[in-house]
This record gives structure tokens, sequence and C-alpha cells, in this order.
């Protein structure tokens, strides 16, 4: 029987029983003349009944599936020919992967080798065995967890309490898989940026001011001595990203402000949702636009004004990601400032200060800090952000504060290093996980101290 | 409106008692208020005198608050909301065209049901009015606009070392005189207290009370309560308002007393409301 069909079956089971649990204490109440002389509602007991029937058979069940294929594979070793095990572990495992592939491919007929023949049969035989041994395993949890659950269902038993803690053990456990996931890439990243900088040192890499991630491949090639200074990137990176900021966040705060505070309703309904649409355009269509709207429109107007741009420029690429996050500056501000009191706005009124007054003098100062986090936040975005920079910033690493120069960014040579067919254990491709890794922990920091500023401002008002 | 109140409501023929004073600071004339196409007022007419506290007793949601905030044009911030009637101020017409709404209400100030401070120092709260309008012409002068107003509300003593600390920082009656020397700062004429008293505990309650009493000496106050008790304590004279008509009006001590209407008299004597 497949995983599946066990899950299943597990399940029909728990269903069964549960109705067993439920008819019992249903039972018990009507000899004691009502349902309010049981601890729990009858469901309660079901529920318990049910749970602890399902339970052990999953866990079973998820056991089964993580080690069955190492126990049977070391079950096998008997079953390797003299010769092959000679050969070294390498060898052993390439012959089990063998007979691995030919048990699950059912081509057991053609196997001509005896030896093989051998091996496989055994490994059908393994495998046959532990479905079955599977199934009588988990039934027999499953009903006994059952059965010891169903025998101690009396009027005084607990369930609901019982049934509230597997609840609330189901919920933490929902919650850490979030927090693991988190983890697993914190340690993804970190493991591959360690071995990187085994081989390229920390100081080069974050001081270093030549970024050319060219390494031999082989030894007598030349001039391919990767050089990995990230500082052109991170230069590039922060200049984007400020250029973005200006763009997003006095756009962003001033449409907020309208919203909040000069829009009719009217207006309100059919502007918001129309910002808002900004932030559902791809930005792979962000970046069409700055590589073919943006930039050369910049080219132009500095040409006309006797500059010389760069096709692919800076300041094109920051316009286009401030327009993209220019939303969520907007949004989370909105959200602040409809959050601070009518009582304020009608005590600023009330002493004759004028709609511009009240909103300068009293509204902002009082929403600030939740604008501040609001704009943090939009600015990891912006760190963040790849497609568009791809498109737009061009892949030369220059080091320049020069706007209309081409720039790269971290991500976009995270993805330049990356695609294509790499070696895995070369210094060029190791550095994305490098930057990666600092580029995470760059955008962790912006997040966390706007999470910070954001709860104080919570607590000022309640 | 259910039966009873309709008849309640087809009652109210015309206010019991003189609703005009000799000394007038605001007059108030034939107001209908609408929000809406519901009317909230219906043809109330009332002076306001000067140095004296006139307070607005009534049922929740009889239009007193709505009333109140007529006297500062505080209703014009609510779009549906629609005034009309006659509002004089010292004899200048409230609704008039050459009166600029904002400046009307610096010189009319309004207290509101819960304290209220900007989230700024408790000096900024104070000083707030006084730097909108160009009351002082430099640091020395504020800081007296401040210190006098904070004197005035009866604060000062509580507060006077720790000006910078957040208004948001004092206690829920320490708040509501913060937001009365605020109001006080502007130098307004009349000041509209809104249940002021509402949020606070019996001796804050008592604190305010005796504040409005010592303001009355320069100012006009119109005060809406939900407390008899407070009404019969800081007022001169009573209006009784009942689904947005004025029923009586009179002497406080004879509106508790001696009540003509028979609204107001069920009213007083706790048969509803």
């Amino acid at each position: 029987m497949s995983p599946a069909t066990l899950l299943l079956l597990a399940l029909l089971l728990g269903l069964a029983t549960f109705a067993f649990g439920r008819y019992k204490a249903l039972s018990i109440a009507r000899s004691k003349g009502g349902n309010r002389y049981l601890h729990s509602l009858p469901g309660h007991y079901g529920m318990m009944v049910g749970l602890w029937c399902v339970l052990p058979a999953l866990a079973i069940l998820l056991a089964w599936q993580l080690f069955e294929t190492p126990v049977t594979n070391s079950l096998l070793d008997s079953a390797v020919p003299q010769s092959i095990s000679d050969k070294g572990e390498k060898a052993v495992e390439l012959y089990k992967n063998d007979i691995r592939n030919i048990v699950s491919a059912d081509q057991l007929d053609q196997v001509t080798d005896p030896d093989k023949k051998h091996a496989a049969l055994r490994l059908n035989h393994l495998n046959s065995f532990s479905r079955i041994a599977l199934l009588i395993v988990m039934l027999s949890a499953a009903l006994i967890g059952a059965a010891l659950a169903y025998r101690k269902i009396k009027a005084s038993t607990e369930a609901r309490t019982v049934v509230e803690r597997i609840l609330h053990v189901f919920l933490v456990s929902c919650a850490s898989i979030a927090i693991l996931t988190t983890i697993g890439i914190v340690f993804s990243v970190l493991f591959e940026a360690i071995r990187f900088f085994q081989q390229v040192s920390f100081l080069e890499f974050v001081s270093g001011t030549k970024w050319s991630p060219q390494t031999a491949i082989r030894t007598d090639q030349v001039g391919s001595s990767g050089s990995f200074g990230a500082v052109p990137l991170f230069v590039g990176t922060l200049l984007i990203s400020a250029i973005a900021m200006l763009v997003a966040v006095p756009f962003g705060l001033l449409s907020a402000i309208y919203l909040a505070e000069y829009a009719s309703p009217r207006a309100r309904s059919i502007i918001k949702p129309l910002l808002e649409v900004l932030a559902g355009i791809p930005t792979v269509v962000y970046g069409f636009f700055a590589a073919l709207t943006v930039a050369p429109l910049i080219r132009g107007l500095g040409e006309s004004i006797g500059l010389s741009v760069s096709s692919e420029s800076a300041l094109a690429a920051g316009i286009v990601v401030g327009i993209m996050i220019i939303p969520f500056v907007s949004s989370l501000s909105d959200d602040v400032i409809t959050a601070v009191p009518q009582a304020m706005r009608d005590g600023s009124y009330g002493l004759g200060a004028t709609k511009s007054e009240t909103v300068r003098k009293v509204v902002f100062p009082a929403a600030l800090p939740g604008i501040v986090g609001g704009i943090l936040l939009a600015a990891s975005r912006a760190i963040g952000e790849t497609m568009i920079v791809v498109m737009a910033a061009g892949l030369a690493a220059n080091l320049t504060v020069n706007p209309l120069e081409a720039v790269t960014t971290v991500t976009v040579q995270i993805v330049t290093l990356l695609t294509g067919d790499q070696e895995f254990d070369s210094a060029k491709t190791l550095a994305a996980f490098a930057l990666g890794l600092m580029l995470f922990v760059t955008t962790l920091m912006l997040n966390i101290i706007a999470l910070h500023v954001v709860r104080r401002y919570r607590e000022q008002y309640e | 409106m259910n039966e009873s109140q309709q008849t309640a409501f087809e009652d109210i023929k015309e206010t019991v008692g003189d609703v005009t004073v000799d000394n007038p600071k605001m007059c108030l004339k034939n107001i209908d208020v609408f929000y809406g196409d519901k009317q909230a007022i219906y043809d109330v007419s009332l002076d306001i005198a000067n140095n004296e506290v006139i307070a607005m007793i009534g049922p929740s949601g009889c239009g007193k608050s709505t009333f109140l905030r007529c006297m500062n044009r505080m209703n014009d911030t609510i779009p549906s909301c629609r005034v009309s009637g006659e509002m004089m101020l010292d004899g200048e017409d409230l609704y008039g065209p050459s009166l600029d709404p904002v400046l009307l209400r610096a010189r009319v100030g309004m207290v509101f049901q819960k304290p209220n401070p900007f989230a700024k120092s408790i000096y900024d709260n104070v000083a707030y009015g006084p730097r909108i309008h160009g009351l002082a012409n430099n640091r020395a002068e504020l800081d007296d606009i401040v210190v006098n107003s904070l004197q005035k509300a009866g604060l000062f003593s509580e507060v006077q070392d720790r000006l910078d600390a957040p208004g948001t920082s004092l206690s829920g009656g320490q708040q509501q005189r913060l937001c009365i020397a605020r109001t006080i700062a502007v130098s307004p004429e009349v000041i509209l207290m809104d249940e002021p008293c509402s949020a606070l505990d019996p001796i804050a309650t008592a604190r305010i009370e005796e504040l409005i009493d010592e303001l009355r000496q320069n100012y006009a106050i119109a005060i809406v309560t939900h407390s008899m008790q407070q009404a019969a304590r800081v007022s001169q004279r009573t209006a009784y308002f009942h689904l947005g008509k004025l029923v009586e009006v009179g002497a406080t001590n004879t509106i508790f007393t001696n009540p003509t209407h028979e609204l107001t008299e069920n009213y007083i004597t706790g048969r509803f409301g």
C-alpha cells in the first residue's frame, strides 16, 4: 500500500474511532441524566479518541518514510558481491543504486547477471516485508491508542483539556515550520559562504574595490585571476536604493497624506486601489519600462544639456525601483496616518488650526514613527530588488556614485554568478552565497529596526 | 422613533422659559442642523451670557453636543453636516461670509469629552495654539503664556519640573486640565466643553468643576454634561434638550427644583434618560 493510501486509512480509522468515543460519552451521559453531567462535550471525547488513534499512526508512518531507505540499504550489504565491496565504498553505493533502480522500475526479468538478480530479489523481498510490517505496526498503534483513550472515557475525564492541548501543540508546530525554514535558509547560505571565505579572505571581500569574478578553470589559463572586492556592488546597491527612496518617499508619503486627510471618500475609493495596482505589476514589466522607456528618456535629456549618460544608468533603474515601492510607502503611511485618533485632529481644529497646520504639526508628528517603520520596510524591498536592476542598471562593476553611469548591484551579480553551467566549488559560484549572506544580513537589520520602531509607535497609543 | 417618542416629539411646541439674556456673548436663533437627510436640531434659539456657565443636559442623542459644536463651527469638519439659522458672536454673524471659521475657533475654544493631548511635550501642547496664531513674539512671551495658562488650569504646580515630558504621560485628569490650559492659551472669549469629565474619576472631576467655576470670571462657558449633579453644581443656567428640540431653559435652581415642562421633570427626577 502506498503512503497516501495508508494516510487515508489512518484518517478513516480516526473518523470511526471518533464516532465510537462520542457514542460512549453520549451513553454515559444518558445514564447519568444529561450532557451537563459530563466534564466536556460528547464531541470532545470523540475527538480525544480519534486523535489518539490518528496521531500515533501518523508518527509511525512519518518515521517509516524517513528510515525505510537507510535501513533496507544497510540490510542489502550482505547481497553485494565480494568483488564489488573490494573496490571501496563508492562502488558499493553505485552498485546498490543500480539494484534500487532495477527494483523501482520493475525490470527484474531483464536482469541477466545472477549476482544482481539475487540482490534485486533480496531488496524486493525486504521492500514487501517493510510494507506489510508498516501496515501492521501502524494499524496496531492506531488501534491501541484508540482503545486506551476509549477505555479512559468517564464522565469526569477532561477530554476538552486534552483536545485543546493537542491543538495548541499542533498550532505551535505550524508556527515553528516558518521559523525553521528561515533558519534553514540562513544555514544553507551560511555554509556555502564559509566555503567561499576559505578561498577568498573576508577582508578582501568587504574592503576590495575591484570586482571581477573570473577564476581560472585550468591552472595554465591566463588573465583570469578573479578578484572579489564587493565594495562596488554594495555602493551600486546603495546608490540605486538611495535614488529609489528619493523617488518613493516624497511621492508615497505625500500621496498617503492626500489620501488620508484631503481626499473625499469617493476619490479615495478610486485612487487608493489604482495606486496599489503599482504593487501588482510584475517586476519584469517594470524592467522593460526602465530599459526601454526611462533609460532612453534620461539619456536624451542628459545629452540635450550636454551630459554624457550611459544607456544603462543607475538613475533609470533607481527611478523605476522607486516607482515600484511607492505603493509600499503610501499604503503603510496611509494606515498609520488614518490610525491617528480623530480626537487629535478635533483638538487641533478646536484651537483654530487650519487643515494644513493640523496635518503638519499634529497628525504627521504623531504618525512619524509608523511612517519611518514603513519607509525602512520599503527600503529593504529596494535593496533586494533584482529584476529591474538586471534589466536597467547593467553589469559593469563600476565604483562610482555618479547616477548617470552604469553600475551593478549585489542581486544582479548573484543572478549572473549562478545562471548558466558553473562549477559548484569554484570561488566564482560560491561568491554568490557570500553576497547573498551579506544582503540578507543588511535587510534583516533594516527589518529589525523597522519592526522595533513600529512597535514603539503602537505602545504610544494603547 | 417609536410611538411614545413621536408623541413626546410633537408635544414639544415652544421652548419654556426665556432663551435670551441681558448681556449676551453669543446669540443663536432658529438653528436647524442636518446630518445628510436626518435632522438633528429643530429650530433651537439660545443665548450664551458673559461670565456665566450654561449647562446643556438631556438624554443621549438629544442633539446637545451637535448644538455645542455649531458654536465654533466644528461641524464643518463633518462633510454631510448642514447648519442653518442665525448665530452671532458679539453681534458678528458666525456663518457670514466675512468670518473665517479658523479664526472663530480661536475665539470660541473647545474642550472635548476624552482628553486628547497631542503627541508632544506638555509645553508644546500648550504652546501649540499661541504658535499657530503668532500670539508670542519671542520665547519669553511664549513661556509666559504657557506658565499662565497652566496656572489658570491648576496644573502648573504638578508639572512645573517636567514641562518636557510628553502630554500623554499625565493621568487622565491631568490630561484634561492640560487640554483646558491649551484652550485657555489662545485667550478665547467663549469655552465650549463637551462632557469634559465623563472619562474621569470623581476626584479629578471635582478639580475640573472647581476650575470651571474659576474660569467663569473671565469667560462665557457652555458645558454639555450627562451628570445632573454636575450641571447643578457648576452652572447658573440650564437648558434641557430632548429629541433635537430645546424643551426648557431657566436658572439652574429653578430647573432642578421646580421645572415647568413635564419632560424636564421626568428627566430630572430620573424617570427616563
